[in-house]
């Protein structure tokens, strides 16, 4: 395997990683106000969070870093055509990020209302605009010789991308119901099972017809499989919840998450952005990779502290792993 | 406004905002860290309450740092999708690497810090806080190797084919010597600030002669970290100012707005130039400094901005190889005139509280008080002089700024991110010096004795 297909996949690993793992914490954020219906039940479910979501949101920061140094053309097109959507993104997490720290820091009913909207706000709209974003990468946009996005914003407003956008959302916040599910006691976590149950319907539905459109789009028989694995991962996912094995439910909304990108990065390769006026202008692995010597440098980097980095998270999550409720918010 | 003016002004103000938060950060981990370990070895409870004081102040201030940093992954792509084409081979793998090593090192470990009080052993979690004080370190030094390319670029070539520039040493972007002086003169600067704000807070109190216990010796903390920091702020900056001599001669000349080669040359204290930026009409100056000051040498030449102007004419081809001489002259002047007064008072304030004593005067409070804004003055000046200062170049004699624009976001998207994020940054500004201000005045928390049995609420929650 060349260094340009190796570091293609690096970058998926790094997006997978990244949309597991803030996956739910977009989905806990989402189901603040759906599930917290008092300060103190709304703090339980920020804490099932509170120590780890900083160091998930650092996945994106390395597949975009990651994206500069391995594929500087992609970088490039990508977030200069993407100007708006990820302008929003950007915006609903600078406030979201302000919002985890800052809600606390005084006791005022007004002040920590406006903060959880903040919280909710920055959590539902990356996790629907990343969908779009995505599933306008696999569907093309309109890059002419110099690889710049000539279209316009409303472009990126298409049905499948709507529909795309739809699907990451509803899967999150399954994803996060299911999580909660997970890391809660009491009333907070019968509350998030049912949840789950009920929004389980809609979030395979959803996720389903985006896999469908987009195997009528770009299908191979590998994606058809991976479609098939993220439905089944689903439908198991909602069994286990029902049955009340929240690990297992865990695991696989996680493994469909994980499908669902895989789906999408599979149906790209071996472009990174097709372009939809010629496909001579399409940026692929080749002709968007950085030198092969910046490449290996990375290659090296990469080998030699992503393994640190993953050990020393697991280890976050396994000092944090016990169950919260109300009664451990202290006063 | 055109749409490069859009683009350098978001620029600006995303990385100044932004630089106003990260030396405060770069300076408190480490001081935190350095008080919660001297509670550890010492067991003594003040050094405990100054650890969760200051510890509280350093967290709001991360936050956003943080949030602020988001951007700046991006905004190179988004607003400078050419300039990124073009340096991404070189420039990519700090940025990449600065994510893998540094901010997945803080993030975690802060998490672990905040949540971990009854989770970790005592000196596991002091370790903690001394890695978030690491991580923030390396962060600054792989940002920094990436900028000290800007300013002199090595390790690289430029490829016709590709129409970009290319890595071929690493080892070189890595150990370029601007970087090498740039990283001790930006990490003292920031232990500068940090020492700053512990002496302006602890003076709030000790003003009121209250808490003395903890800001007594805080105050004595910040005060050495202030002066100690600043001979390094001074001693790199000296450095600093012969290579930029060397490598940047226009930027050296047009801090001094010295128009004509001269040798001795003297330093400038106040100068006004004609308004085209092509003479000198009137100035004050100190004999030969200037010459010590580039060259190392009393009797040093420093070249004038007309030579200059000449020399990269016949290098680069015609054009207007001059920065904007105002911005970068006064820039230079209000970061080294807050540098010095910052210095100046934090080492007066060492002689006038030495062996514990407090001084009755009310304007030496009220100094101490105020001087917590000098360093932030230097910082954000010293950052406006040197990226003005290389101007019009982005990457110096390598590509100018004006090729490096997004070409094709039309301008009023890049209009609506200017303005939403400037008012974004003026909002959370205003809350999070609020804060800041709330919980400095608060003061530092009493301790509680910890309830035993499993089911006490936690320690730390959000």
């Amino acid at each position: 395997m060349d260094l340009t297909t190796g570091w293609f996949l690096v970058i998926a690993a790094l997006w997978i990683g990244y949309f597991f793992l803030e996956g739910f914490d977009f989905g806990v954020g989402a189901l603040l106000p759906v599930l917290g219906r008092d300060d103190t039940e709304r703090r339980v479910l920020i804490n099932t969070i509170g120590p780890v979501w900083d160091g998930n949101e650092v996945w994106l920061l390395a597949a975009i870093g990651g994206t500069f140094a391995a594929f500087p053309e992609w970088y490039a097109s990508l977030l200069s055509g993407f100007y708006l959507p990820v302008l929003l993104i950007v915006v609903s997490l600078i406030l979201r990020v302000v919002a985890f720290d800052y809600r606390g820091k005084r006791p005022s009913a007004a002040w920590r209302r406006g903060w959880d909207r903040c919280l909710m706000f920055g959590s539902v709209t990356p996790a629907f605009v990343w969908g779009v974003v995505f599933a306008n990468l696999v569907r093309g946009v309109p890059l002419d010789s110099r690889h710049e996005f000539v279209g316009s914003v409303l472009d990126l407003l298409n049905p499948y991308a709507l529909v795309g956008g739809l699907a990451t959302l509803l899967l999150f916040v399954l994803h996060g119901a299911v999580f909660l599910v997970l890391k809660t006691r009491g009333r907070i976590r019968s509350r998030a099972r049912v949840l789950a149950g009920r929004i389980g319907l809609a979030t395979l539905a959803t996720t389903g017809g985006f896999l469908l459109w987009t195997q009528l789009h770009r299908g191979t028989p590998v994606t058809w499989i991976l479609a098939g694995a993220t439905v089944a991962a689903l439908v198991a996912a909602l069994r286990a919840n029902r049955y009340g094995r929240e690990g297992w439910a865990f695991v696989l909304t996680g493994a469909a998450v994980v499908a669902l990108i895989t789906v999408l990065f599979t149906a790209l390769y071996p472009a990174v952005l097709p372009s939809t006026m010629d496909s001579a202008y399409s940026l692929t692995t080749t002709n968007a990779a950085a030198s092969p010597y910046a490449l290996r440098i990375m290659t090296w980097v990469a080998a030699l502290f992503t393994p640190f980095v993953m050990l020393y998270q697991a280890w976050t999550y396994w000092v944090f792993r016990r169950r919260i409720d109300v009664s451990d918010i202290p006063a | 406004m055109d749409a490069l003016d859009i683009a350098r002004w978001q620029f600006g103000i995303t990385t100044v905002y932004h630089y106003f938060l990260v030396p405060i950060s770069i300076g408190l981990s480490a001081l935190v860290a350095i008080l919660e370990t001297a509670w550890v070895r010492t067991g003594k409870e003040h050094y405990l309450r100054a650890t969760k004081f200051w510890g509280k102040l350093f967290l709001i201030n991360v936050a956003l740092g943080v949030a602020t940093g988001l951007i700046q992954e991006f905004q190179f792509g988004m607003a400078w999708s050419d300039y990124s084409r073009f340096v991404g081979d070189v420039l990519g793998a700090p940025l990449a690497i600065e994510a893998l090593l540094a901010f997945f090192l803080e993030s975690t470990f802060l998490g672990l810090w905040i949540f971990g009080w009854d989770r970790l052993p005592k000196a596991l979690h002091a370790a903690t806080m001394w890695i978030v004080a690491i991580g923030t370190q390396l962060s600054a030094y792989f940002i920094l190797a990436a900028n000290s390319w800007m300013q002199h670029p090595v390790g690289y070539r430029y490829d016709a084919a590709s129409g970009r520039a290319e890595l071929t040493d690493f080892g070189a972007v890595l150990t370029n010597s601007t970087v090498l002086v740039a990283f001790p003169h930006t990490i003292t600067a920031a232990f500068v600030t940090a020492g700053a704000l512990m002496i302006g807070i602890s003076a709030w109190h000790l003003a009121r002669r209250q808490h003395l216990d903890v800001f007594g010796p805080s105050l004595k903390l910040g005060l050495w970290v202030t002066v100690v920091a600043s001979m390094g702020v001074a001693f790199s900056g000296d450095v600093q100012g012969k290579i930029m001599t060397e490598q940047q001669p226009m930027k050296m000349a047009a801090a001094e707005a010295l128009y004509e080669t001269t040798q001795p040359a003297a330093f400038s204290i106040f100068t006004i130039g004609s308004l085209d930026g092509s003479r000198e009409l009137f100035s004050i100056r100190v004999p030969r400094v200037l010459s010590f000051v580039a060259t190392g040498s009393l009797d040093g030449e420093v070249e004038g901005i007309n030579d200059v102007q000449a020399a990269e004419q016949a290098r680069f081809g015609p054009g207007d190889y001059k920065p904007l001489i105002p911005i970068t002259y006064w820039s230079f002047r209000f970061m080294i005139g807050a540098g010095l007064a910052s210095a100046g008072l934090a080492a007066l304030g060492l002689w006038l509280t030495r062996r514990g004593r407090l001084p009755k005067s009310r304007w030496f409070w009220r100094a101490a008080i105020w001087s917590m804004g000098l360093p932030l003055v230097a910082n954000a000046f010293g950052w406006i002089f040197t990226e003005m200062g290389r101007q019009p170049w982005a990457v110096y004699g390598v590509l100018r700024t004006s090729a490096g624009e997004s070409p094709d976001v039309p301008p009023p998207q890049m209009l609506t991110s200017l303005i939403v994020l400037t008012l974004l940054y003026v909002v959370l500004a205003v809350v999070e010096v609020r804060l800041l201000a709330k919980y400095a005045k608060a003061g530092p928390p009493e301790l509680v004795a910890p309830d035993e049995g499993a089911d006490r609420p936690l320690a730390f929650a959000y």
